[in-house]
C-alpha cells in the first residue's frame, strides 16, 4: 500500500488537497458559501472537456473556468440574488460543458474520472503544479486572514471598519476557485465539495475557536481522505463514495457531540445555556 | 418567403416525432418548474432546488443498479432528500445552507458508488454522461403521461398552499404570528419541489432541471414583484425559451458542414442566461419600475 510510486504519488495529493479543503472549507462554512463551493469545481469541469477539445492541458481549461465562473458569480451576484446568480452561472458552464462534449468523443472515457475523482491515477508530474496551488492558496488565506474573518463573521463591523466586503467576497471566491483548479484532477469535481463541507462543519461544532476549528478542519480532512484511499485500495470503491460517506459522518458526529455537550453544561449549570457555536445551530 | 420560412424552421421539424415529444415534455416540466421555481426564488433556495437534481440524479442511479423504474428512483430519493434537508437545516440561512452542502455531498458519494457499480458490471455504457446531463432528444414517448402525472401533483400541492406559502415566504414573522404552521408549509413545499426537480432531471437532465427552474422565474421576478404574475410570466418564459431552444438545437444539425448538432440543453440555458442579463439592464430596470 505504501510500496509502489503510484500509491506514493496518491498519498501525497491527498494530503495537500486535504490540508487546502481544510483550511478554505472553514471559510466556506463560515460564510455559508456552500453554493459557489459546489458551483465553481463543477462548472470548472466544463473546462476540462473545452481543454480536451482544443487540445491544451487539462489543468489550464480546469482553472480558467474556475476563475470565470468566480467571476460570473462574484459580478453577478453583487446586484440582485446571490444564489440565483451562483445556479445561472454554474448552468451556463455546465451548458458549455455539454457542447463541448458534443464535439468530441475522446473525452468520454474521462468523464468520470473528472467528476468522481481518480486518486489512484495520479502522476508524479502532477504533483508539483498541485503543490504549487496550494501554497499559494494558503498563502492567499494568510494574507487576508483578519479582513476575511471579520466580514465573514461580523459583516456590518467590517463595513464599519472599511474593509470592502465586495472585494474580500471576490477575492475569498478567486482563493476558491484556485482550490478548485488544484484539487479537481485529483478527487473529482463533485467530491471536493464534500471534503470542503463535512470536515469545518465537523470541526465548527466541536469548537468554537477560530484557529483551532481550523486546526481541526485540516485533521478531519486529511483523516477522511487517508481513510478513503485506504479502502479505495484495499475493497476497490470508488474513493468519491469514501470521502462523500465520511464527510457526512463526521458532521454527524459533530453535531451529536455539540448537542450532547450542550445538555450537559445545561444540566450542570442550571443558567441559561451558553451559546457555543450560533451558527451551526 | 418560403427560403426564409425554411431557413428557420428546417425540414421535417414539425413533422418529426422526437421534436413532438420533446416539445411536449419541455413545455410540460417548463411550466411546473416555472411554478414552482417563483417560490424557490423568492425563498432564496435556489441551492436546495438544484441540490435536489443532483439528490435525484443519484436515485436514478441507484434504480439503473437494481433494475428498478428510474420514475421510483428519481423521485423517490428527490423526496427521501427534501425531507433530510428540512429536518437538520435549522431555520437560520447559513444552518439552511450546511445542510442542503451535507445532503448534496451524500448524494454525489452514493452516485460516485452506484454509477461505479454500474459500470464495472457493465450494464450500461454512458450512463454516467446519461444520469448527469440526459437529454430531451432521448425521451420515449411512453414517459409523457408519468411526467404530467406528477406535474399535476406538484402543482396541486403548490395550489393548496398557495397563500400561506406565499404570506411564509415574504414575512415568515407575519405568518408565524397568524398562526399558520411556517414549518409545516416549508416541508409541503420543499416536498412539491422535491417532485418537481425529479420530474425534470429524468425528463430534461440535471443541467437544464436547475436552469428551468431559476432562470424564466428569475427573470420573472426582475419583471414583477406581484406573485401571480410572476408565476405566469415565468410560465411564459419558460415555454418560449424551451421551445425557441429545441428548434436552434434542431437546425443546428444543419449549419456549417461537420453536419453534428449541438445539445438542447446548450441553446436553452444560454437563452435564458442572456435574457437574466438583459433583465439585469439598467435601462430595462428603469423602465419595469
Amino acid at each position: 500500500m505504501f510500496a509502489t510510486s503510484f500509491m506514493m504519488n496518491a498519498w501525497i495529493t491527498a494530503t495537500v488537497v486535504a490540508v487546502v479543503a481544510g483550511v478554505v472549507g472553514y471559510f466556506v462554512v463560515l460564510r455559508g458559501s456552500a453554493f459557489p463551493a459546489h458551483a465553481i469545481p463543477k462548472g470548472a469541469f466544463a473546462g476540462a472537456a473545452g481543454a480536451a477539445l482544443i487540445g491544451v492541458s487539462t489543468l489550464l481549461g480546469l482553472a480558467v473556468f474556475a476563475l470565470l465562473g468566480a467571476l460570473g458569480i462574484g459580478t453577478l451576484g453583487r446586484r440582485g440574488r446571490n444564489d440565483v446568480a451562483t445556479a445561472l452561472t454554474l448552468v451556463m458552464m455546465l451548458a458549455l460543458g455539454a457542447a463541448f462534449l458534443s464535439r468530441t468523443t475522446q473525452y468520454e472515457p474521462e468523464v468520470y474520472s473528472l467528476l468522481f475523482g481518480e486518486v489512484l491515477g495520479v502522476s508524479s508530474s502532477q504533483i508539483l503544479p498541485v503543490a504549487l496551488l496550494g501554497v499559494v492558496c494558503i498563502c492567499a488565506i494568510a494574507v487576508v486572514y483578519r479582513p476575511l474573518m471579520l466580514s465573514s463573521v461580523v459583516p456590518e463591523v467590517a463595513e464599519a471598519r472599511g474593509i470592502r466586503t465586495q472585494r474580500i467576497e471576490m477575492l475569498f471566491l478567486i482563493i476558491l476557485a484556485l482550490a478548485t483548479a488544484m484539487t479537481v484532477p485529483v478527487v473529482g469535481a463533485l467530491l471536493i465539495f464534500s471534503l470542503m463541507i463535512g470536515p469545518p462543519a465537523a470541526a465548527r461544532s466541536l469548537t468554537s475557536r477560530p484557529l483551532l476549528a481550523m486546526l481541526l478542519s485540516i485533521g478531519i480532512a486529511l483523516a477522511t481522505v487517508w481513510v478513503a484511499i485506504a479502502i479505495a485500495y484495499l475493497y476497490n470503491w470508488p474513493v468519491g463514495f469514501c470521502v462523500g460517506g465520511l464527510g457526512a459522518l463526521s458532521y454527524g458526529i459533530g453535531r451529536g457531540w455539540a448537542a450532547w455537550r450542550r445538555s450537559r453544561t445545561a444540566v450542570a449549570e442550571s443558567g441559561p445555556v451558553p451559546l457555543l457555536n450560533p451558527s451551526v445551530r | 418567403m418560403h427560403a426564409v420560412y425554411s431557413a428557420i424552421f428546417e425540414p421535417g421539424f414539425f413533422a418529426s416525432p422526437q421534436v413532438h415529444v420533446a416539445a411536449t415534455i419541455g413545455g410540460l416540466v417548463a411550466i411546473v418548474s416555472a411554478v414552482t421555481g417563483v417560490f424557490t426564488v423568492m425563498r432564496g433556495q435556489s441551492f436546495g432546488g438544484h441540490a435536489l437534481g443532483d439528490v435525484s440524479a443519484a436515485g436514478g442511479a441507484g434504480a439503473l443498479l437494481v433494475g428498478l423504474s428510474p420514475v421510483a428512483g428519481f423521485v423517490g430519493l428527490g423526496i427521501v432528500g427534501a425531507g433530510v434537508m428540512d429536518t437538520i437545516g435549522v431555520r437560520r440561512l447559513r444552518g439552511r445552507d450546511l445542510a442542503t452542502g451535507i445532503v448534496l455531498g451524500t448524494a454525489i458519494g452514493l452516485s460516485a458508488l452506484f454509477l461505479h457499480l454500474t459500470t464495472t458490471t457493465g450494464a450500461t455504457t454512458g450512463a454516467t454522461q446519461q444520469v448527469l446531463f440526459g437529454s430531451i432528444f432521448t425521451a420515449p414517448a411512453g414517459i409523457v403521461p408519468v411526467v404530467a402525472a406528477l406535474g399535476v401533483v406538484a402543482l396541486v400541492a403548490i395550489g393548496v398552499v398557495y397563500r400561506p406559502l406565499q404570506l411564509t415566504t415574504v414575512s415568515p414573522d407575519v405568518a408565524a404570528a397568524r398562526g399558520i404552521p411556517v414549518r409545516l408549509i416549508g416541508l409541503a413545499y420543499m416536498l412539491a419541489l422535491a417532485v418537481s426537480v425529479g420530474l425534470s432531471s429524468l425528463a430534461i437532465g440535471a443541467i437544464l432541471s436547475t436552469a428551468l427552474l431559476i432562470g424564466p422565474a428569475a427573470v420573472a421576478l426582475r419583471l414583477t414583484r406581484r406573485t401571480g404574475r410572476a408565476i405566469g410570466l415565468a410560465c411564459l418564459i419558460g415555454v418560449v425559451m424551451t421551445w425557441l431552444g429545441i428548434l436552434l438545437a434542431y437546425d443546428s444539425f444543419y449549419w456549417g458542414t461537420s453536419r453534428q448538432s449541438l445539445p438542447v440543453s446548450f441553446f436553452i440555458v444560454a437563452l435564458v442566461f442572456a435574457s437574466y442579463l438583459a433583465t439585469g439592464l439598467p435601462a430595462v430596470r428603469r423602465t419595469v419600475r
